[in-house]
């Protein structure tokens, strides 16, 4: 009798499960299937088919500059949030420090704190600072917030190695520095690569940061607000929307393919 | 020594900006010379105003409803996911927390375009022939904001509480069948009880960024949906009134401060009720 409720219990909550996940997706697949219809309005009936709005993004030089500028604002911040990630999960996980769970609560504070306040604080220290507005004051913002995300990824990625394979390169006269890229940062690449791709994932799609702190450059997602207020305009950026849907697909799939890579695996190869 | 490149990044870019803004809150700009000189008024414009406490508190009642409302949404996915998939945990993860790796910004613009006027839910039942005349009271509320965030922010409870559901040690709930407590009875006795420290995180961690989210309200909160991240964006953007930016800012931080303590005291109290 239990056994009989349990599993009617269970295909109840496959089917919200179910249900749950169609929410989820569906306001996000009609970007992609609103960009293949032919009129400007995002309505039924569909018009047929066209590739005219794909064609439409491809030739809008406002666009490129603005997915390039993302580009050069994504990549030094990933690049530096996850080697600030690193020396700080080093820290985490190879010593005891003093006041650990006060130190772990400044380094979330960045994420409990709304972004808007953040986005605030951060233009008017830059503009006391005499720091000009520009995509570099948007990327100190981004690697402000990027770096707990790459600490949380790359301290549970070291909390799993053994402490004893870096002492015992030690004890065999490694000095620390050659234990770190030949031990350790081995180990712990699989989480590197992760931090990588999750920090860039981050800083290409932030908005409110970036609205504040941006000067005359638009980076992509700022690029994107200014669109969404011409009707007109709109088919060209669900085609945009759709293209980075794409792309962020596959990097979060090649991101968690790496995150899960069994710690033994690295374990054995290491020794 | 190695916490030190982060300690100075937190220093420079997080803590001395935040005694700015709070520094700033405090000044006013004197009329024909520019100085600026310390004073309560922003502030007190901020609290002679009833509309600036209406945001307020609404953007706070909305929140809350989408954490709550995210959660109680989230938390049976996360349950099927860390008891009932076996094998292909992960893939269901994935599957599940995909969407939320797409911009932002046309995910919930993406809300506008299903709730509009003109939108896919209006044309989609007058193409199909159930209405006539197209329903208005999809798109412009409260709802929409709540709907559209409770989607916006999901990731951000199912994680949490799958991780904290797969975390529970499966022979406390064995020995509570064996103990002859029916399956509810296990959920609310012991399940439930031990995923609360992080369905309380979850809680938190939707409703301290959505109180100033600034996206959602603008696309598809109408006139009168208006959060405290639209005032703050006014002040200063068309306003071009930085100091009385920084006090709408600290005004909430602190509220928002206020709110979670309570929360947790409450929560603390029930505890100890309930022991």
């Amino acid at each position: 009798m239990t056994e009989r409720k349990t599993q009617t219990g269970a295909r109840w909550l496959k089917w919200y499960t179910i249900i749950y996940l169609c929410f989820i997706y569906l306001p996000v697949l009609f970007l992609p299937l609103f960009s293949f219809n032919d009129g400007i309005y995002v309505a039924f009936p569909m018009n047929g088919l066209t590739l005219h709005w794909w064609q439409e993004m491809i030739n809008q030089p406002g666009m490129i500059h603005a997915l390039w500028n993302s580009f050069r604002v994504a990549v030094p911040v990933s690049i530096f949030s996850t080697i600030l990630g690193m020396c700080a999960a080093k820290a985490f996980t190879g010593y005891r420090l003093i006041g650990e769970k006060v130190l772990t609560g400044v380094f979330i504070l960045p994420l409990v704190i709304p972004f808007i306040i953040l986005g605030i604080a951060l233009l008017i220290a830059f503009n006391s600072y005499g720091i000009e507005l520009s995509l570099l004051s948007v990327g100190i913002g981004h690697v402000l917030i990027c770096v707990p995300f790459s600490l949380f990824v790359l301290k549970s990625r070291l909390e799993g190695a053994d402490p004893s394979i870096e002492e015992a390169a030690l004890d065999l006269g490694e000095t620390p520095w050659m234990t770190f890229w030949r031990v350790t940062f081995p180990l712990a690449l699989p989480g590197v690569i992760a931090s990588l791709l999750l920090t860039f994932t981050i800083s290409f799609d932030e908005f409110l940061l970036a609205l504040f702190l941006t000067g005359n450059e638009s980076t992509l997602p700022i690029y994107i607000w200014s669109q969404l207020r011409f009707p007109a305009k709109l088919p060209a950026v669900l085609a945009l929307g759709s293209a980075i849907l794409i792309a962020t697909f596959s990097i979060v799939i090649i991101a968690e393919y790496f995150r899960r890579q069994d710690t033994n695996l690295i374990n054995e190869r290491v020794n | 020594m190695l916490l030190s490149p982060v300690l100075v990044l937190m220093i420079l870019a997080l803590v001395s900006p935040l005694l700015l803004l709070v520094g700033q809150s405090f000044t006013v700009e004197t009329g024909e010379s520019h100085e600026t000189i310390l004073s309560l008024a922003n502030y007190q414009t901020f609290f002679a105003k009833p509309q600036y406490l209406t945001v307020l508190s609404r953007s706070l009642i909305i929140s809350t409803l989408v954490a709550f409302a995210t959660v109680l949404l989230a938390y049976p996915a996360a349950y099927f996911i860390a008891f009932h998939v076996g094998q292909n945990k992960v893939k269901w993860l994935i599957l599940i927390t995909l969407p939320f790796w797409t911009s932002y910004l046309l995910r919930v613009f993406s809300w506008k375009l299903i709730l509009g006027y003109n939108g896919v839910i209006n044309s989609g039942l007058k193409w199909v022939g159930v209405i006539e005349q197209p329903l208005e009271f999809l798109l412009y509320n409260n709802s929409a904001v709540v709907l559209t965030l409770a989607h916006a922010w999901a990731a951000f409870a199912i994680l949490p509480i799958f991780v904290s559901l797969q975390k529970i040690d499966k022979s406390l709930i064995e020995a509570a069948h064996d103990l002859g407590e029916n399956s509810l009875a296990t959920f609310l006795r012991v399940t439930l009880p031990l995923s609360m420290p992080d369905v309380v995180a979850a809680l938190l961690l939707v409703f301290i960024p959505t109180v100033g989210d600034y996206v959602t309200p603008k696309l598809v909160g109408g006139p009168n949906g208006m959060m405290i991240g639209s005032l703050v964006q006014v002040a200063f953007g068309r306003l071009d009134n930085w100091p009385l930016g920084a006090a709408i800012s600290v005004v909430s931080m602190v509220t928002v401060t206020f709110v979670v303590c309570l929360f947790l005291l409450g929560l603390d109290r029930i505890k100890k009720l309930a022991v």
